[in-house]
């Protein structure tokens, strides 16, 4: 496979760069990366990965676009209110980027279909809304050995770190299990300021085209939270759990949960 | 007893364990994680779990918007 004229300079400023060059780029090309959530931070991953020549991104959400969505989830606009929001990101990522190539999944995640929607991908995004699909999300990818970006907001605050399976810490690691019900406010109630998911949303993408390059290190064994109030970035190192119920190796999960 | 909470000198007032920490400080337990001195505790031993003069603690919120 060769560049067009039109890729060469579509990604110039990817391919003047060392560490990216016309290997990278080929790679981002052909990687394949499945987003679970197409709201605050499906949006901006989508958005940049598409726009850096991510070959294939499947979007998997089951929601609608509503009015009150748009004020941070920049994949959507006032033109595809009602529309499935994987069909409204399709529609935008596309557009600003032929070479790729969006599968829309207008599909809720389950125990019975998430190991067989991410078998084929090479990475997968939490961009997820809710806590039984992160904890389902980790344990997935770490069942199915997929490297997973995972970021969450709230408020004015932002957090994301990345799971390598078996290499380093998962999400179960750091939090143990999904908080009983009630105890924390549902992120819808409570509010969000719009831009919290374009600063998670853009690290996460970060993560991502860093692990497809192979360059650089990636963000494992730490969790990075951003504080738009104080405002302050801050890193706390993840050990992994030597216990951990589904990723250490006398794991107690071996088969998903539901928690939803 | 002195000690670091998220990067910050914290003084507390007679506090002996974490839960008690998570009381002083008007924090839920089941809204975050913590780690003390770089070792996740369990939720289960945070009644029982002491603190030391000078432990290193961060505290993280359990956040799930996305």
């Amino acid at each position: 496979m060769k560049f067009t004229k039109d890729q060469l300079q579509r990604y110039s400023r990817h391919i003047i760069l060392p560490e990216v060059g016309e290997q990278g780029q080929m790679k981002l090309l052909k990687s394949r990366v499945l987003i679970v959530g197409a709201g605050g931070l499906g949006s901006p991953v989508g958005y940049y990965l598409s726009a850096a020549g991510v070959g294939t991104i499947a979007m998997v959400d089951d929601d609608v676009v509503d009015l009150s969505n748009l004020q941070r989830q920049i994949a959507h606009c006032t033109g595809t209110l009602g529309m499935p929001k994987v069909e409204s990101a399709k529609i935008t990522f596309e557009s600003l980027n032929p070479d790729v190539h969006i599968i829309p999944i207008k599909e809720r995640l389950t125990k019975h279909n998430i190991l067989d929607l991410i078998k084929d991908y090479d990475i997968v995004a939490d961009c997820s809304d809710n806590y039984a699909t992160r904890f389902l999300v980790n344990d997935a990818c770490v069942l199915a050995k997929k490297p997973l970006v995972t970021g969450a907001i709230f408020k004015f605050e932002g957090q994301l770190t990345a799971v390598i399976p078996h290499e380093g810490p998962c999400y179960r690691c750091l939090f143990e299990e999904p908080p009983p019900p009630g105890i924390l406010p549902s992120p819808q109630g409570v509010g969000l300021l719009g831009v919290i998911p374009g600063v998670i949303g853009t690290l996460q993408a970060a993560e991502i085209l860093k692990l497809i390059i192979g360059r650089g290190s990636v963000l494992k064994g730490e969790l990075l939270i951003y504080d738009a109030m104080k405002p302050s970035f801050r890193k706390v190192k993840v050990p992994k759990n030597p216990d951990c119920p589904i990723c250490s190796d006398h794991p107690t999960i071996t088969e998903l949960i539901d928690y939803s | 007893m002195r000690l670091t909470i998220n990067g910050d000198f914290f003084e507390t007032s007679g506090t002996r364990t974490l839960e008690e920490l998570l009381n002083e400080l008007d924090i839920e337990p089941g809204r975050v994680a913590v780690e003390v001195n770089l070792s996740i505790v369990k939720k289960a031993d945070y009644p029982a779990f002491m603190l030391n003069e000078g432990d290193k603690i961060e505290i993280v919120n359990f956040v799930g918007g996305g």
